[in-house]
């Protein structure tokens, strides 16, 4: 089974990466963009089909390892 | 003084942090792999040493704050020892818990590599006995990840209780401005966890111990530590 983790940083907290693929998303003449944010995707595979153990052990994956909580929020699907 | 300094997959600042760590206390620090579960009996300091552990990846310093040995640092924290993390050690502290906040990319996106002063924030701590309040030290910055950041709430607690160790500040002694190399909240250089046990900083000290590279204003943090204990 797979699922896929959505790490990204907090509304309020600077992204500097994000702030400079903003500039050269612009500097390429792609139109429209207000900003951009940079985040993490971790595509993990589960051996079993308990889709719900599976949540469960990525959210203590996300809160022991994937994100830091300080600047980072998480979201699981599985 | 016993000092123990652990060593990562990917540390690379081991060999002079044992040699500042043997001018100022006249013994060779033990060396501890990431592996290892416990510390030596009798260890006062335990030391993160700079680098890139693990590469770097997920996030600086996120590995290695998880690491077997860092349950065993945790726990000679807690009991009031000392721990003193340079540059990558300070992002393995704050990403291990053992202090708060985080170490993010570099405001201006650079890897900054300079010598820089701090201003010495107060001098009745373990590490810093041996500076003078508010003196203007120079030692050298090396980072990519040093931009200190932490919510309001904790910027506020680390200033009202006096937490903040060092800031960036210029030759003149003038903090921040274009004097903070990376961006980092209220100038922030490094941090005391709430005991003043633990410290963290990216600046590294140990770099400037000798006058044949252009500076000794380094050695007081380890003499400090030498007679701390």
């Amino acid at each position: 089974m797979k699922a896929r983790v959505v790490v990204t940083l907090r509304s309020g907290i600077l992204d500097p990466q994000g702030k400079a693929i903003e500039g050269a998303l612009k500097s390429l003449g792609v139109e429209g963009v207000a900003s951009v944010r940079q985040g993490k995707v971790f595509d993990v595979e589960f051996a079993g089909a308990d889709a719900a153990a599976a949540k469960a052990q990525l959210q203590i994956a996300c809160e022991k390892l994937l994100a830091n909580t300080v600047i980072e929020n998480y979201q699981i699907d599985v | 003084m016993k000092a123990a300094v652990v060593v990562f997959p990917g540390s690379n600042r081991e060999g002079d942090m044992a040699r500042a760590l043997k001018q100022a206390t006249g013994r060779e620090p033990s060396m501890l792999w990431h592996a290892d579960h416990e510390l030596p009996a009798g260890t006062d300091l335990v030391v993160l040493p700079g680098g890139f552990s693990y590469g770097d990846y997920l996030r600086c310093g996120a590995i290695a704050g998880r690491a077997a040995i860092m349950d065993a640092v945790r726990a000679h924290a807690a009991r009031g020892g000392l721990v003193l993390g340079v540059c990558n050690g300070f992002q393995i502290l704050c990403e291990s818990g053992l202090l708060p906040g985080v170490l993010m990319r570099n405001a201006n996106l650079r890897f900054v590599c300079r010598m820089q002063h701090l201003k010495v924030e107060r001098n009745d701590t373990a590490f810093t006995r041996h500076y003078v309040q508010g003196q203007t030290i120079e030692v050298c910055i090396a980072h990519g990840e040093g931009n200190y950041e932490a919510d309001d709430a904790t910027i506020e607690r680390l200033e009202g209780d006096g937490l903040v160790a060092f800031r960036y500040c210029d030759s003149a002694g003038n903090v921040g401005g274009d004097a903070n190399p990376n961006g980092s909240r209220n100038d922030i250089a490094g941090v005391y966890s709430d005991g003043r046990n633990v410290l963290g900083l990216m600046p590294h000290p140990e770099n400037l111990i000798d006058p044949l590279v252009g500076g000794i204003d380094g050695r007081a943090l380890f003499e400090s530590l030498a007679s701390a204990a």
